[in-house]
């Protein structure tokens, strides 16, 4: 029973990223893209507790889902600041009279 | 030692109902991550704009994960031995960090566009959508 919850609980997890996966390729910025692409690392995490499991070697898969969960939220966190530029103060008063870009519908 | 110990003291047979209680706490815990989980994918491909997005990945991404990982823990339990305590422990340890990490980091990204002058959607843009939406159903 365990093993049959496991292949459901996974294939299903597999089935709903399908979505998520089409955000990524279509987004129409890089930040929707960085995003799922956090979202699907998340889900990796529980996937490796799944894997673990139909191998009987859950105490050793549970290490790798640590790493990877820190793995993801580093890398979430440098692209972010990667993305946020910091503008000296003199610059940010010119940049207060540029009007802001706005998202085409 | 401490785990011969706990298994002759503590050890139970698998089938009894207290643990059948267990695993049917844990597997609907999978079954209602997933709901979760199919509420993200939905808002992900559906929402208009980034901000709107980023609600249905954040909230719904971070409870389905806690509720998926605290659904296997203790459908993985079969003993009260020392060593499925400690797995169980490792995976609250994951949930707890899970916890914690995604909101910082959806909000690092949030911060990362708006500063990069990415702006919500305004009421002029939310008309051009309505048109548009309003015309390809008229076709």
């Amino acid at each position: 029973m365990k093993e049959w919850f496991a292949i459901i609980m996974g294939a299903s997890l597999l089935v709903l990223m399908i979505p998520i996966l089409y955000r990524i390729i279509v987004g129409p910025t890089g930040f929707d893209r960085i995003l799922c692409a956090n979202v699907i690392g998340t889900k990796t995490a529980v996937i490796l507790v799944i894997i673990g499991t139909l191998f009987d070697r859950v105490d050793m898969f549970v290490d790798f889902a640590i790493a990877y969960a820190l793995l993801n939220f580093v890398g979430a966190i440098v692209v972010s600041r990667y993305f946020n530029r910091t503008v000296p103060l003199q610059e940010m008063e010119k940049d207060k009279a540029k009007p802001r870009r706005r998202l085409k519908a | 030692m401490i785990d011969t110990l706990a298994s002759a003291v503590l050890a139970e047979p698998v089938n009894s109902p207290g643990w059948f209680l267990v695993h049917a706490i844990g597997v609907s815990m999978g079954i209602v991550g997933l709901i979760f989980f199919l509420g993200t994918a939905v808002g992900v491909v559906r929402f208009p704009d980034f901000y709107t997005r980023m609600h249905a990945a954040g909230k719904g991404d971070t409870l389905s994960t806690m509720l998926m990982l605290t659904g296997f823990g203790l459908v993985m339990m079969e003993d009260f031995s020392a060593n499925s305590w400690l797995l169980l422990l490792k995976i609250l340890g994951i949930v707890l960090f899970i916890f914690i990490t995604t909101p910082t980091s959806s909000h690092a990204l949030m911060r990362a566009a708006f500063e990069d002058d990415e702006m919500p959607l305004g009421e002029e843009d939310l008309n051009k959508l309505r048109k548009r939406r309003a015309k390809s159903k008229s076709k």
